[in-house]
């Protein structure tokens, strides 16, 4: 039996219905802001398509400039380029770049190559960074705890092009082990997955420890260890359960930042995907393509989060009844996780 | 004669140094200062730590490791690196501290509005920051930087805003805990204007969280500033920064490591350095309000 019909039996129809337009309605938001930026902000971006992206060296007339405008809509009220605008992308039209063609091709061209490295990453961050926290919290050695708990902060502290940089160095320059650059097979997905796991380990490392440290102190705990429980089977089958729930919680930010993070990664690994064709849009001041973006990742972070809301009652017996978990994570202990 | 020499409760010596060396700050946080003294030192007064011209061009010195006459060794046309780091640090540390400017002053207006208007205007607002929240930030700074144009300080601003939501979701919740305090009532009650109540009591005391938040900030916004340096849209070439020496460092990874590890270093190590004091400060604050 399918297990999210047997949860919550009254009722999950709305709850999952008002989820999906709840998330809608934040999606409908970013794209608002994100046009807001790209579009209200002051700029001529006709003049900046004749000029082929470089201002400084346009040879077209005011002609040909004003023809431009007309072209892409330009010349119209703000309002209405946005209503336009917004008709379109509700139907997956996310506009012409006058460079690369239509915009949503271009993203859906890009994704899988992304999408590998992120996926790699986003596993390595779990399995180092979940290990860490939990290692971190078991032993006893003080100053063994003391090293592995500054980890995570120095991850945290690391920019993402220097790791990116010092691999390549160390196991492509170095060593040999891994190809320097390109897309071609596993080999090539390594260092880049590496690189973004450093960022998502130390962040994961963060919560999942200190949710680990506040419920080995749960009275739960204490009942297991006083039936005389291992102290790593508590550790192991009892608090690390509760405590990686709160850890599911930031996997949207965790996403998120991993396809934005992409920009960094792929521009030192010089990778093609979503990531290079931002470096490509910021570069040439392409606005539709950098829309496209902006919306693709919105939708990514609010997908992610949507889909891990409606998991949390399967993960989370204590939701079925209620329909609210008792310890929920804050919105404020995810912004802080993502800073 | 003045009210100090005759109130021994403000002699200022007896009153400072019981608590100072009770609490004297952990070897980390001094050391952490001291690094953070030095960046400063290197931004406002660059030619006391190097004497080198970080333009100057040595033909006889292309690419030489790092040594006793070149700290940082020499690039690829034998300009003297630690003096270009040395230089570039006064905009770099510019252009983070306009970032957390911008972040932390549109971050805790958009909060002290909200959280002061309650209702539908905090509504509308706090909407707006989960939906700044959804954005991840360096695409929204990257949006920014594509319409602005490249160059040190749009970088900075683009930065900032990256930043706003989360400082305003701090000074919001702050807003609402000082909001409820006796003090506020009581000066409302005396028919003190609303607007003068946020500014001289509200405010002031909503700011030490927000305040702790920006020195937290200060290390992610050298991270975020230095990348978009390091992807070309900050200075233009011959000028140093951080992150931009990085990036020209690139192409010599086979025969020069110290072109992207020294600098790259000198950001590690800063980011470190405010990171530990930001939370040397959070928890002094956190022991205060025990």
């Amino acid at each position: 039996m399918n297990p999210l019909v047997r949860v919550v039996p009254n009722g999950t129809a709305r709850h999952v219905l008002g989820r999906v337009g709840q998330a809608v309605l934040v999606l409908w938001a970013a794209y608002t802001v994100a046009f807001g930026v790209l579009y209200g902000l002051p700029g001529d971006p006709a003049a900046l398509i004749a000029a082929g992206g470089d201002p400084a060296n346009s040879s077209a007339t005011p002609e040909q400039v004003a023809a431009l405008r007309a072209q892409y809509g330009y010349d119209q009220p703000l309002l209405v380029q946005y209503l336009h605008h917004l008709g379109a992308a509700a139907t997956g039209d996310l506009g012409v770049s006058p460079r690369t063609g239509p915009v949503a091709a271009s993203l859906a061209q890009a994704l899988p190559a992304t999408a590998q490295i992120a996926a790699l990453g986003l596993v390595l961050s779990v399995v180092v960074g979940g290990g860490l926290a939990l290692l971190a919290t078991y032993v006893r050695a003080r100053w063994a705890r003391q090293l592995l708990l500054s980890l995570p902060p120095l991850g945290v502290s690391v920019p993402t092009f220097w790791v990116g940089l010092l691999l390549l160095q160390g196991f492509s320059f170095g060593l040999g082990w891994f190809p320097a650059f390109g897309n071609d097979g596993f080999s090539s997905l390594v260092l880049p997955a590496v690189t973004l796991a450093v960022l998502g380990s130390a962040l994961i490392a963060q919560v999942f420890a200190r949710s680990l440290r506040a419920e080995a102190s749960a009275a739960y705990a204490d009942t297991a260890r006083a039936k005389g429980a291992s102290r790593a089977r508590v550790h192991l089958r009892h608090t690390a359960r509760n405590a990686s729930l709160p850890t599911f919680t930031i996997t949207g930010v965790l996403v998120g930042q991993f396809l934005a993070g992409t920009v960094v990664t792929e521009t030192v690994f010089s990778r093609t995907g979503i990531g290079q064709l931002t470096a490509t849009a910021v570069g040439t001041q392409d606005i539709p393509l950098a829309l496209g973006v902006v919306v693709l990742g919105a939708t990514v972070v609010v997908t992610v989060s949507l889909v891990v809301d409606l998991l949390y009652p399967v993960l989370d017996p204590r939701m079925r009844r209620t329909g609210r978990a008792p310890r929920r994570p804050s919105a404020d202990l995810v912004a802080e996780a993502a800073r | 004669m003045s009210a100090a020499t005759l109130d021994p409760r403000v002699d200022p010596v007896r009153r400072s140094t019981a608590p100072v060396l009770a609490r004297l700050p952990a070897p980390g946080v001094v050391l952490a200062a001291a690094w953070l003294v030095l960046v400063v030192l290197a931004a406002a007064a660059p030619t006391l730590l190097s004497g080198t011209d970080p333009y100057a061009a040595d033909t006889g010195a292309l690419l030489q490791p790092p040594s006793a006459h070149h700290w940082f060794g020499t690039d690829q046309i034998g300009r003297d690196l630690y003096s270009r780091v040395v230089h570039g640090s006064s905009l770099s540390l510019r252009a983070t501290l306009v970032a957390v400017a911008v972040g932390v002053c549109l971050g805790a207006a958009v909060g002290l509005v909200a959280g002061a208007a309650g209702g539908w205007v905090d509504a509308v607002l706090m909407r707006l920051v989960d939906v700044l929240l959804a954005i991840p930030s360096l695409l929204l700074s990257l949006a920014i930087i594509t319409v602005l144009g490249f160059g040190t300080l749009n970088v900075a601003v683009a930065v900032g805003f990256g930043s706003v939501a989360a400082c305003a979701r701090v000074m919001r919740a702050e807003v609402l805990r000082v909001h409820g305090s006796t003090y506020v009532e009581a000066s409302a009650s005396l028919g003190v204007r609303r607007p003068t109540v946020l500014l001289r009591h509200v405010l002031p005391n909503a700011a030490g969280p927000v305040l702790v938040l920006a020195a937290l900030d200060f290390g992610t916004a050298v991270l975020a500033v230095s990348s978009l340096s390091f992807l070309g849209y900050g200075a233009k070439p011959p000028t140093p920064e951080w992150g931009s020496l990085v990036a020209s460092g690139r192409d010599f990874l086979g025969s020069g490591w110290w072109l992207t590890t020294l600098p790259g270093l000198v950001i590690v190590a800063t980011v470190l350095a405010a990171n530990r004091l930001a939370r040397a400060l959070e928890g002094r604050r956190e022991g205060d309000l025990r």
